[in-house]
This record gives structure tokens, sequence and C-alpha cells, in this order.
């Protein structure tokens, strides 16, 4: 068995530093560089690896190769791209909101990585184990379309203020739905805590033991995920075909790439709030009674089970914007309020009746 | 129609610029659209960006050297394009061509009909979002490509027929390979029905967008398939059939609709009949010669002709009139897409600026070919 | 009670069409046999393009480095775009004043490849060539001599 208590590690790196700097500011500074510096890596290295992962899961389902030229596979080209937005001129735009410019894609960032701080990798490898956790991840994730409206607004630029008008009204909404679909599983765990919703997953995940309810509610949040990364079918915002680019079309250089990182961390977000919530976190695939399999799984380590979900509900996510039209602003907002609100509304119910009744498994 | 422009200083108007450089015009259009919020009020296309004269150097060229200007105009239906002029010279002079250049002009008009029309497919699912569509349809397309290109030596801008016939005859492959790539479509076209045409986020963005009524389709000269979703029945090829159109039997898909599901609907159908006329004529085609022996100067009698062909967009006309030179006095194309995107703004007024662009793609403009 | 029956059924009629969307991606996204794509500097080798295929203009040549042309001047004539110039020099042949070909001077920068030089030629001595490689550093690169350095008319048979 491969469970390995990563507070172990943590907390002897905080003893450590407590016994030679003692309890104090300065210990408490470096332990927030060194995990700011971890979740930066672990943000470049993932955002650049979707990226590609991206362009190869879009070109074979278009029946292309995808990138093969700079690397083998071309693994490298999403590196190289990153380094050539990096070197390019930032473009200043004329009678733009310059505060508001230069700070909307912090805001967005920043948004991102409140939110990853909140998801456990692994039992104890998280940076924050809030006893609220699922709110305050649907509360952070939600900043990013604040700095969404900022792009838009101070672009200058009609098309980015389309885009960013209607970015406003579809996270709004879809918060709702987000929100609602996670509380039906807040229901079954009981707690809010994340590390006590994947505990509680330990025998079986929660999509199993909620049966019907809880796949309603995991479809819901899977396309109220999409929609608030401005993703897929519900790309209003960046509408290439209608708007250019959207709120980004003023940016360039380093700027332009933040956006497009953060499109893509969001994306694991979402995949990682779906992997935590629904399909138990770091928790390996077990089946109650089958013992001899479920020491197999158990021996994969829990890292690797937690990625390997994220993975596949991202190339779901991919597959979705890849296969759809994009939607219009008003059917958005209709299949919102019309459909995934009511249902989600007579989910929870259905939900709480399960749970009172002890239907779950 | 008001002017639009007229109104340009009052506040709340909120004036877009779409185009000349924006994904979704194909080209170099410009439309500005005067919007409220997300609504478009009214647009006012502006054209010019690719104005080549081509009617002005046509009237320097003798007639056969015209035939590959009117390539540049629909750069889709390049053949149908050629096909007019030399009905028309033809028409003018009296020749009567043979069954079997009258065969294989019909089998490629069909051909780049289909070929155009899987463009517009890809590039009408690429309008509304669904990129994936826009592989699909060019990867189909490049086995009829394939067929040109070995026929007629060209991909896209074929030059294959001449005043009297065609430049080269056949190739002797030519059958084979587009029975191969008929079987081939066959199979692909039921997977374009799954991914776009049935799939309920398409339906609700084609299904009531975009009304053109019969009335305003007549008026507007809104031709081809976007007409004939209108229920405007417009079809040249049954109208006044030329080449082997009247020894072919298939049907000029009319629906009533109106809306861009009825245009797109129409054109889907399109590939089967398209289809259907070549299985008829592919293993029927006469011996004979490939080209009437023509005078080395083709000189029209004087007086004024008019031919028409029904392009991949709509009606195609040619207007010559001849002072009996080796060159036409004035030419002038009849192009099928000034006409569909003079209805533009009509069918936008008070629809959304997302159903602007499902519009202009269920429009299936060509940009050359509306400033030529 | 009508009313929720329709909106189930609405409901279910979408997610059916969206999963028949997804099974047609989902097919492509499992069968990487499908790629179409041709790799095109990696393929040169392999790359052959049709027996008709336009490519440049060029003048056929035997072995003795003859060609056929006359230097009559249809294929100028013939030209839409005024891409082929034919300068012409009068050589004496057999005691008797011959019209003769100097040089035939083909603009590619100006030419559609519409083909009616090549079909024109009254002595087929003009044909399209394979190449399409045909992009140069210098525009004046692109105005090219058809007719080989010391080439002669090849005397007919």
């Amino acid at each position: 068995m491969f469970l390995y208590d990563f507070t172990e590690l943590t907390s002897s790196i905080h003893e450590g530093l407590v016994s030679s700097l003692g309890e104090g500011l300065l210990t408490t500074t470096i332990e927030f560089v060194i995990a700011g510096i971890a979740y930066l890596l672990f943000f470049a290295i993932f955002g650049l690896f979707a990226v590609y992962l991206e362009r190869k899961v879009c070109a074979v389902i278009q029946n292309r190769p995808g990138p093969n030229r700079v690397g083998p596979y071309g693994i490298i080209q999403t590196i190289a791209d990153f380094i050539k937005l990096l070197m390019k001129e930032l473009i200043p735009i004329k009678n733009s909101d310059k505060v508001l410019f230069n700070l909307a894609p912090f805001i967005v960032i920043t948004a991102t990585f409140l939110s990853i701080g909140a998801i456990p990798f692994d039992k104890g490898l998280q940076m924050m184990d809030f006893d609220i956790g699922i709110l305050y991840v649907t509360a952070v994730s939600s900043l990013g379309v604040l700095g969404i409206l900022l792009a838009g607004w101070s672009s200058n630029n009609k098309y980015s203020l389309i885009g960013a008008m209607r970015s406003g009204a579809q996270i709004v909404s879809y918060e709702l739905s987000a929100g609602l679909s996670l509380m039906t599983i807040i229901v079954l765990a009981g707690t809010m805590q994340f590390s006590e919703v994947v505990a509680g997953q330990a025998d079986l995940w929660f999509i199993f033991k909620g049966h019907i309810p809880a796949i309603i509610a995991f479809v819901i949040f899977m396309i109220a995920g999409t929609a608030e990364t401005n993703r897929g079918p519900f790309d209003l915002a960046e509408a290439e075909s209608e708007l250019t680019a959207g709120f980004h079309t003023e940016y360039s250089g380093i700027k332009f790439a933040l956006f497009y990182l953060s499109e893509y961390m969001n994306m694991f977000v979402i995949a990682a709030i779906g992997t935590t919530v629904f399909l138990g976190g770091w928790q390996p695939f077990q089946i109650p009674g089958l013992d001899g399999f479920n020491t197999v799984m158990a021996y994969i380590p829990p890292v690797l089970w937690f990625f390997l979900k994220v993975f596949v509900l991202i190339i779901v996510m991919m597959w979705f914007k890849w296969t759809f039209p994009r939607l219009r602003i008003d059917q958005l907002l209709r299949l919102e309020w019309k459909y995934l609100l009511p249902i989600n509304l007579v989910n929870l119910i259905l939900m709480a009746t399960c749970v009172l009744l002890g239907w779950h498994l | 129609m008001t002017n639009t422009i007229a109104n340009i200083d009052k506040e709340e108007d909120y004036f877009l610029n779409l185009g000349p450089q924006h994904p979704s015009t194909h080209g170099v259009l410009r439309l500005l659209v005067n919007l409220r919020g997300e609504v478009v009020k009214d647009l006012k296309p502006y054209c010019g960006y690719i104005h080549r004269g081509i009617e002005k150097m046509c009237e320097r060229n003798t007639y056969p050297q015209i035939i590959h200007l009117t390539d540049r105009l629909d750069y889709l239906s390049a053949h149908q394009n050629n096909e007019a002029v030399c009905l028309l010279v033809e028409k003018a002079l009296g020749v009567e061509v043979s069954d079997r250049v009258k065969y294989i002009r019909t089998i490629m008009s069909e051909l780049s009909r289909i070929a155009s029309h899987l463009l517009w497919w890809s590039a009408f699912g690429m309008d509304l979002g669904a990129l994936t569509t826009f592989f699909y349809g060019l990867r189909d397309r490049e086995h009829i490509l394939d067929i040109f290109e070995e026929t007629t030596g060209g991909r896209l801008l074929q030059s294959y027929n001449c005043p009297g016939g065609v430049m080269y005859d056949i190739h002797p492959n030519f059958q084979k390979r587009v029975k191969e790539c008929l079987v081939h479509l066959k199979k692909k076209l039921p997977e374009y029905d799954k991914l776009l045409t049935g799939n309920v986020i398409f339906k609700n963005r084609a299904i009531g967008v975009g009304l053109l009524s019969k009335e305003d389709a007549i008026s507007f000269g809104v031709t081809g398939p976007s007409g004939r979703g209108s229920g405007f029945s417009c079809d040249i090829r049954k109208l006044e059939p030329y080449s082997a159109y009247d020894k072919v039997q298939f049907d000029e898909i009319i629906r009533t609709e109106c809306d861009s599901m009825a245009r797109y609907k129409n054109r889907i159908d399109e590939f089967y009949q398209s289809m259907s006329i070549i299985e008829q004529l592919i293993d029927n085609i006469p011996d004979g010669d490939y080209q009437t022996k023509m005078k080395p100067i083709i000189k029209l009698p004087e007086g004024q002709y008019y031919q028409r062909v029904e392009s991949s967009r709509g009606e195609f006309g040619v207007f010559v009139e001849s002072r009996g030179e080796k060159n036409p006095y004035r030419i002038k194309f009849r192009s099928p897409n000034l006409a569909n995107l003079s209805a533009l703004d009509h069918m936008v007024r008070g629809q959304k600026i997302a159903d602007l662009i499902a519009i202009m793609g269920s429009l299936d403009l060509v940009i050359p070919d509306i400033d030529r | 009670m009508n009313a929720i029956v329709e909106y189930i059924k609405e409901v279910l009629g979408g997610v059916k069409s969206l999963l028949t969307g997804l099974s047609v991606t989902v097919k492509y996204f499992f069968s990487p046999g499908e790629i179409v794509t041709q790799e095109y500097p990696e393929n040169r080798a392999t790359l052959k393009m049709f027996d008709r295929f336009r490519g440049n203009v060029y003048m056929i040549h035997n072995e003795q480095n003859q060609h056929t042309c006359t230097g009559c001047g249809i294929c100028e004539m013939n030209c839409p775009n005024g891409s082929i110039e034919v300068i012409s020099k009068t050589i004496v042949v057999d005691d008797k004043k011959k019209k003769a070909l100097d040089k035939h001077i083909y603009r590619m920068g100006m030419c559609t490849f519409c083909g009616l030089c090549v079909k024109s030629c009254p002595s087929k001595s003009l044909a399209f060539g394979q190449e399409f490689e045909n992009s140069v550093y210098n525009r004046s690169d692109l105005t090219r001599i058809l007719n080989k350095p010391n080439s002669t008319i090849a005397i007919k048979q």
C-alpha cells in the first residue's frame, strides 16, 4: 500500500523550521514561499501539459496528427510557444484603462490559484484543509469573472466589451448550477471539508453511492463547470467566429499567455473538484466485496489515481468542446434557468429523500 | 430601405465593424453593424475590398481568355462559371457540342457543387463554433479535388471548359475515381447529420433564425439553395436545362420554412441529388469528340447575349454585348452572392449578433464573387 | 402533467442528440488510423503529382538540346496575362532566311496557369511541369527563359 500521509512531511518541515528559526513571522513567510513556489511550478507545468493535451486530443478527433515537429511527438511545442509568448511585445492599447488592463490577467490567475489551494491531491497534500472547503472553492473560483469583466471593459475594444458582457451573465448564472450540484453531494457526504469528503468515499465513490441523483448531479456539474471555464460549447466570451477573441482580443505576449493558461487551469480546477467530490478524489477504485480486486487497485499510488481521474474529466471536457456548436447567449441562459436549475432543485430533493430513507448504497 | 448611416450620431447607437478582417466573413467583407446590446438593429455591407475589375479585364480579353477570369469570381464553383461563358459563346455562334462534352460538363459541375457544399458545411459548422466540422468537410472534399486535379490539372481553379468543349478528355481513371468518391461520400455524409443536423444546439441555432419570406427572396433575387429554402423555385437546371441536365432525373429541392435550417437542409439534400445525377451519367458517357473544332479567333456576331447556369450558390448569369469583335464590348456577370448579401440586412434585423454569423454562414457567401 | 412529460421528453431528446454527436467524434478519437494529413516536406520523395498537374510551364527539349518552337508567337497572343514574350531572330538555313526563336520569356509571376499557351501551341513545344515549389527570394527569378542556352530547332523528320 502506498498510502502515505503527506501531513507527516509537511509537519516535519514545519517542525524543522520552528526548531531552527522559532515560531514567528519568518517561519510562516518561508512556509508560504515554499508552498507558493510549489504551486507555481505545478501551475506552469500542468498548464503547458494541458495545452499540449488539448492540441493532441482535438487533432486526433479531427483526423490530424497534431503538433509533431518540436521534440518527439511535439511535446516541446507548448514550451516553445510559451517562450515565444514571453518574448513578445506587450502592445499598449490607446485609450485603455491602463491599471485595470494590466490588473485583469492577474485577477484571473489569482482566482485559479486560490481554488487550487484547497484541492487535496493526496492524503494531506493540500495547501489548506478548510472545514468549508467546497463552499470556499465555489466562492473563489467565481472571482475569475471579475478579471474577465475588467479585461473586457478596460481594453477599449467593442468585441472585448461584448465578450465580457456575455461572460458576466454566463458565469453568474452557472455558478448556481455548479453550487447546487455540489450541494447534492454535500447532503450525501454530510460535510463540506474536502479531506472528509474524500475519506467518506474510501469504500465506494459518491457517484456510485448516490446512484441516480449523484449521476444527474455529476452531469450537471460537468455542464456547469464547462460553462464556468468559458470553454467548449459555452465559449461565448471568446466566441472566435463572432468576437474574434472576445475579452482577450487586445492582449498580447505574457498577459495573453496568462489568460490562456488560466483557461486550462480552470479546467483543471473543475476536473479536480469533480474528481474529489464525485469520483473519490485520490481514493482508488473499490468495489465492496471484491477484496482481491480492491487490493490490486489500492497498490496504485493515490496521486496517480487523482491525476488519472482528472485527466479523464479534462479529456471529456475537450471532447465536448470539439464536438458541439456554440450556444447563443439567450439559449445559454435558457439552458441554465429553464433546464439545469429546476432539474438540479428536484435532484437535490431526490437526494435528500434518498439520504433520509437510507436508499443510498 | 432606410439608410442606416444617416442616424450615426444618435447616442444609443453602438457600431461594430465586422470585418474586413474577421474570422467569419470568409474573406474581406466589411459589415457595419448597429447593435443594441447583443441585438442587431441594422447592418450595412461595404463591398469593394477585393474588387479586381474582372469585368473590365474581360473586355480586353478574347473569349477563350475570359474563362480563366471567371474562375476567380466564385472560386468554389469555378467550373460552373466557366460553363456559363462557354455556353454563351456556343449559343451565340450556334455551335452544337457533342454529347460527350455535355456529359463531362454536367458531371464536373455536380462534382464542384458537392465540393462547394462540403466546404460550406465545414465553414458553417465553424461559424457556429463546431470546429471539428471544418476538418471533416475538408477531408472529404479532398477526394473531389484529387479527381479534378487528375483530369483538369487544377484543384480549385480548373479552367477546364473552353468554347466548343473541354480542354482535355477525361482521364482514364476518372470514372473509377468518381465512383470511389461517391462510395466514400455516402459513408461519410450520415456522420454529418449525426454531428450537426440532429444536434439540439445546432437546431436551436438554425430553426426559426434568419427568416426570409418567399416574396422577399424573389424581390432581393436570392437564388440557389438559399432562395429555394424560402420556397422560391429558382433552379436553372430545371427551368432552362443546359448541358445534360435534360437527360437526368433529379428533384429540385424546395423548402418553405424560410429559415437557416431550411437553407442548411437544402444543401444537405443537394449532396444526394448531385450524387444521383453523377451516378446516372458516369457510366454512360458517350463516345465522341471532347472538343468541337472552333475557329482560331472567336468573334461573336453583333448583339446581346445572356446565359445563366445554376452555380453552387445560385443563378450565375453572363451578359455580353458584342460589337462583332474578338473581345466583348461589355460583359456583366450576374453573381448570386451579391444578391444573397443584399438580403442579409433584411434577415438579421432584431436578431442576435451570434445569429448574424449563423445567417451569413447559411447564405454561403463567397466574397470575391460579390466584389468581382 | 402533460407539460412535464413534454419537458422530460425534450431534455432526453436533447441529451440523445448530443450523445450521437459525441459518438462520431469519439469514434475518430479511438481510430488514429483515419488521419489523412500529408506531412509535406517529409513525403517529398514519395509525393507524386498527377500527370496533368499544372506546374511551371517549360519547353520540351530532346537529348540533342533541340526544341520544336518556331517562334510563331501564338502562345504570346493567347496568353491572357501577357506573361509570355517571344523574341524571334532570323537565321539562315540552306541559304534561305528563316524566322526562328531567339528567346522565349516566361514570367511566372504573372501566370495564372490557365493552360491556353500549352493547348494552343501548334508545334507542341510547351508543356506543364510537375514543379510546384516555385517560391523564390527575388522576384526577377520568376522571369525565365524557356529555351535552353544554345538550343536549336529540331529538324522535322
